[in-house]
Parts: structure tokens; sequence; C-alpha cells
């Protein structure tokens, strides 16, 4: 019998053409995920040397006066703020009871059969792109709902633009908080049925109070998202690039949104016209500061009830 | 599984009810049911009201000259028998292109990176809680940050506001949002599949590129459709960066796309500046036929699109999800 040898260390290595590829897969595939730190990096500097540029020049009594008129250096930032709360508070008075309502029927009462039904046709409503929301806020809410409610409606108003918002995020809101309450063990459940518990009673004190910082991060969430949505506002908000200060919901009125995508899509050159340019970086930052906190928020209430099942 | 039990807990609950409570209606659970469900039909009804609006809207422009419709471009008047919406037709079909040679390849290996070679060490952690916060950066800030990169700093390439930059600023968009799906993706890919790769003696990218991504490629493929849909429907950021010289806002009928290097429009943008025209002095078309009509006809064909791929999107997740348990 021959007797094979024992195999050497070098033959159990892989062949450097091989060897090599691995290499390479491995960095072009690390710079793929570095792409999104460069990202991040390229929106930050962006935003903060030009918003710099307009705080280290502008007037300060200007942006604390009567409106927002860029082009002729008015920049009231609290116009911009009061209605971007506005129509958020509107959005969220519309999108949390519909959103969790929806949420607690899909996780606790509905059938197998109604949740393959219910569940894609909200996925549907998250599809539905924002500018069309804007054309249904701007040419079914006002006429229909909020200039029949208050006669002295302007065409397009806040109140519409936060009815538009709310719809958008209903989807957003019923889904973080049907996770939520989905994650609650069904031990649970099971414990409050064998105490004697009818299933209202399950899902207000049992399901809803262990889901409860799930249902946080949706709202939190949602807020953030109404805050930056874009077009529903720039649509529906009912005012041009410029507005005076007010806080009547059924006026029009810019929002930080609104107010950037009208000063960019104005008539004017906005490079030449003065601070407006660097101003539109200014209420960038703003929002983008705003967004990030509120985001980072709502990770921390996703991490505790991650943990806490 | 989780499912089964809770409702078969449900039905021996409802049968103790039955028993014990006989001839006492449970209002309190009644009304509660059927609060429930009012706001589930409510939010569904706008969905409807929403499309019927839409549909009815569009439809004399829709019926009446789809054909002249889908062959115009963007006029000043509504009465010009030219008006349609080809050109925001062009620019879509151009944005869903960058987005699927920029946004897929780049989105998918930072995917792969992540879940299959990265260790748990810090910068780990770090790129992904940053592809987390930029997922939630609102859309309009990425209009800024187009505007600074392909508008001024790197203006030699992109030559402005053109289909280059636009395409390019949403595919930076949408990145966030395939990096995490496809990593949902690749971490549902058993690890049993892997040990076997290895066991036959495969390298790392072999096993990758034989047995977890092909196993991953529904799940991969249902995030980047939705991302695609909503790069398509998106319209804040172009606004940002087209309109810098003010082109698209006062006098779309200029914006004609020859070719990338030209300025551009898309099927979200010309619905925006219609809508923006409705109700004024240029708006003197024939009754039903107004810039709000043709705003409606072209939010018919950009639904059309979008709600396709959502669908396709849907229907692929949930039938591997039935398959695989």
């Amino acid at each position: 019998m021959p007797t094979i040898p024992p195999p050497k260390l070098g033959d159990l290595r892989t062949s450097p053409k091989r060897a090599r590829r691995e290499r390479l897969v491995r960095t072009v595939l690390f710079g793929a995920a570095l792409v999104s730190v460069l990202i991040s990096a390229a929106i930050v500097i962006s935003l903060v040397t030009q918003a710099w540029e307009f705080i280290v020049t502008v007037d300060w009594s200007a942006v604390w006066s009567t409106g927002w008129f860029p082009r002729n250096n008015i920049f009231d930032i609290k116009t911009l703020l009061i209605s971007s709360l506005i129509v958020t508070a509107i959005a969220m008075a519309v999108a949390a009871p519909l959103g969790v309502g929806a949420a607690i029927y899909l996780s606790e009462y509905a059938s197998r059969r109604a949740r393959a039904i219910l569940k894609p046709a909200l996925e549907v409503l998250a599809g539905i792109p924002s500018v069309v929301l804007g054309f249904f806020a701007l040419m079914w809410v006002s006429p229909n709902v909020v200039q029949n409610l208050f006669s002295s409606a302007n065409r397009g108003n806040l109140m519409a633009a936060g009815i538009g918002v709310g719809v958008l995020t209903i989807p957003l809101v019923a889904s973080i908080s049907e996770d939520a309450m989905k994650s609650v063990p069904n031990t649970l459940r099971e414990a409050a049925t064998g105490l004697g518990a009818r299933k209202v009673t399950i899902s207000i004190r049992v399901v809803l109070p262990a889901a409860v910082s799930g249902l946080a991060a949706a709202f939190i969430v949602a807020i953030s998202r109404a805050l930056g949505e874009t077009m529903v506002v720039f649509l529906a908000g009912g005012a041009g690039d410029t507005a005076l200060y007010t806080h009547n919901p059924t006026d029009g009125g810019l929002t930080m949104t609104a107010a950037m995508a009208s000063l960019a899509s104005g008539t004017d050159n906005v490079v030449g016209a003065g601070l407006a340019f660097p101003s539109l970086y200014f209420v960038g930052l703003v929002l983008f500061m705003l967004t990030f906190g509120l985001n980072i928020i709502a990770a921390r209430f996703v991490r505790r009830f991650r943990e806490a099942y | 599984m989780a499912l089964s039990t809770l409702s078969s807990a449900g039905k021996a609950g409802n049968s103790v009810d039955s028993q014990t409570l006989s001839g006492t209606m449970d209002w309190r659970g009644m009304l509660f049911r059927v609060l429930l469900l009012s706001s589930l039909v409510l939010t569904l009804l706008i969905i409807v009201v929403l499309l019927v609006d839409v549909v009815s809207d569009g439809s004399g422009v829709l019926t009446g000259r789809l054909s002249d419709f889908l062959h115009g471009t963007l006029r000043s008047r509504s009465s010009d028998e030219k008006l349609g919406l080809f050109q925001g037709l062009r620019g879509s079909v151009w944005i869903a292109i960058f987005v699927i040679g920029l946004a897929f390849p780049i989105g998918i290996g930072a995917a792969i990176y992540l879940e299959e070679y990265a260790s748990a060490n810090r910068l780990t952690h770090f790129i992904e809680l940053n592809i987390r916060n930029l997922a939630g950066v609102p859309s309009v800030v990425y209009g800024l940050l187009g505007l600074t990169l392909f508008l001024n700093l790197f203006k030699r390439f992109t030559q402005g506001d053109t289909l280059v930059s636009a395409g390019i600023t949403l595919a930076i968009l949408v990145l966030p949002v395939v990096i995490i799906t496809s990593s949902e993706a690749i971490r549902a890919v058993p690890n049993a599949l892997r040990e076997g790769g290895y066991g036959v003696g495969a390298t790392q990218w072999e096993v990758i590129r034989f047995h977890v991504l092909p196993y991953a490629a529904p799940g991969i493929l249902t995030g980047t459709l939705l991302s695609l849909s909503r790069a398509i429907g998106e319209a804040a950021p172009l606004i940002l960066i087209g309109a810098i010289t003010g082109r698209l806002g006062s006098s779309p009928g200029l914006a004609d796309v020859g070719a990338l290097r030209e300025k551009f429009t898309a099927l979200p943008i010309v619905i925006t500046s219609w809508v923006q025209k409705s109700n004024g002095a240029q708006d003197d078309g024939v009754e039903g036929m107004g810039f709000a009509a043709h705003a409606a006809a072209a939010i018919v064909v950009l639904l059309v699109f979008v709600l396709l791929l959502n669908s396709v999107a849907i229907y692929l997740r949930n039938r591997f999800e039935k398959q695989r348990g």
C-alpha cells in the first residue's frame, strides 16, 4: 500500500487569486458602507457653514419681527415655527387616534383574514406620494371640510395642510404602534383572561400600558415626520413665498419646509438676493436639529420596549 | 404561531363569557370594537375618497386628450393644446435609472458589509446609528445637500440644475432605506446556510454570492422596489435643486429635457406647478380641462407607477413570508 503523504499547510491555503478577490470584495463593500457616513458629514457641513454665514451677518431684530419676507431681509423664524407647530398639532390630532385605533384593531381583534386585507391597504396609503396628498388637501379637504366649517377660511390654509399631513402619517403611527403591541408577550393576555378580564379590559388595561413606550416612539416619529413634510404644506398651506405672523389655522401660512420650497422656487435668482440664500440653510439647520433630536428620543423609546420583552 | 395561540385564547374567553354572562350584553366591549373598526374604516375611506376625487377630476383630460396629454409639454396656459407631461415622464424615468444604478448597488453593498463582514466594534455601531439617523432626515434637507454639492461645489461635473444632479440627490435620499431593508433581508438568512457553504470549502464571498444573496433576494427586491417608488414620488428636494435659477417655478415651458446635461423636470414637479397655477389668470382652459384637471390626470399617471411598484413589492414580501413561515 502506497502511503499518502500528510498534506502540507500550503496545500490547504486558498489560491492567491481567490484570496486577492476576497480582499478586494471586502474593501469595496466597506467603501459602500462608508458612503453613508460621508453623506451625513456632507449634510452637517453644508448646513452649518451656510447657516453660519447667515447667523453672523443677519441683523437679529429681523429674525424676531413680524413675518417671513426673506427677499426684504425680514426673517421672522417664529412665523415659520408657529405654522409648523400648528400643522404638526393638527396632523397628530388626525393621525394619533386613527393610527392607534387601527393598530389596536389589527393587533388584538382582527382575524388572520381581515389582517391580510387591511394591512396591505394601509401600506397602499403609506406609498401615496406627498404631492398627491397636497393636491387632495387643497382641492378636496379645504373646500369640503375646512371652508364648510369656517366660511372665512382661505383657499389654502394651515388646517387643510395639517389634515393632509395627518393622513400621510396614519400608516406610520399604525405600523409602529402595532409592532409595539404585538411584542407584548401573550402570557400577559392569557393571565388577564384567566382572571376573567374581557377583551376591552385586556386591550386598554394590559396591552396598551405594556406597549406605552412603543406608542410614545410612534408619536414622536410621526411628529418628526410631520415637521419635515414639505409638499402637502407647500401646496395646501396657502401662502406664497412670504407670510405675516399668524396663529389662526384657517389662514394661509408658511411652515419651515414650505418656506424653503417657495424660496427656492421663486422667480428671482436666489443666489443674488442678499441673505435669502443662506437663510434657506438657516431654516434647514433649525429643521434638521429639531427632527434629529426627536428621532434620537424616539430611538430611546424603541430600545426600551425591545429590552422589556 | 403567536397568532394561533392568541385566537384560541380569545375563543376560550368567549365561551366562558357566554356561559357566565348569558343575558348581559358587553356594551363597553361592543362600543370599543366599533370605535376601533371605525378608525380603520375612516382611514380606508379617506384613501377611497382621495382616489375617487383624483380620478374624477382627471377623467376629462384622461379620456378627452390622453395621447396629446402624454406627448405634450409644459405650457404656460391651460388652454394650450400642446399641454402635457412628456418631459415629466422622461425626467422621472431618468431619476429611476439613477436610483437603480447608484442607490441599489451602494445600498446593497453597504448592507452586505454591515451584516456579513463587519465585526461588532465601535465603527460598525457608529455606521449603523448614522444610517438610522439619515433615514429620518426630512427630504427638503437632502435638497439643500444637493444644492450645495451639485449646484455649487461640483458644478463643473453636473452642470448645475440638471438631471444628473436630480438623479444623484434622490439616489442619496433613498440610500438609507435601501441599506436598512436589505440588511433586514440578509439578517433573516439562516446561519445553517452559511455554515453549509463554509463546510464545502467556499470562501466568505462565495458563501455570500451563492448562498446568502439568492436566499435574501426577494426581501432585498421588496425594499428596493419600495425605495424606487419613494424616489419617483418625491418632489421637495427637486424643487430645491431645480429652482435655483428660477426656471422651474416660473417658466417650466422652457424646461426642455433633451439630455442629462440640461434643465429637468419630473412627474411630481409637473403636478406641483400645475396645482400652483390652478385658480390663476393663466388657467383659461375649458371647464374641467384646466390646470387642476391636468394636475389630477398627472397624479393618476404617477399613482399608476407608484402603486404598481408598491403592490408588487408587498405581494412579493407576503408570498415569501408565507413560504418560509
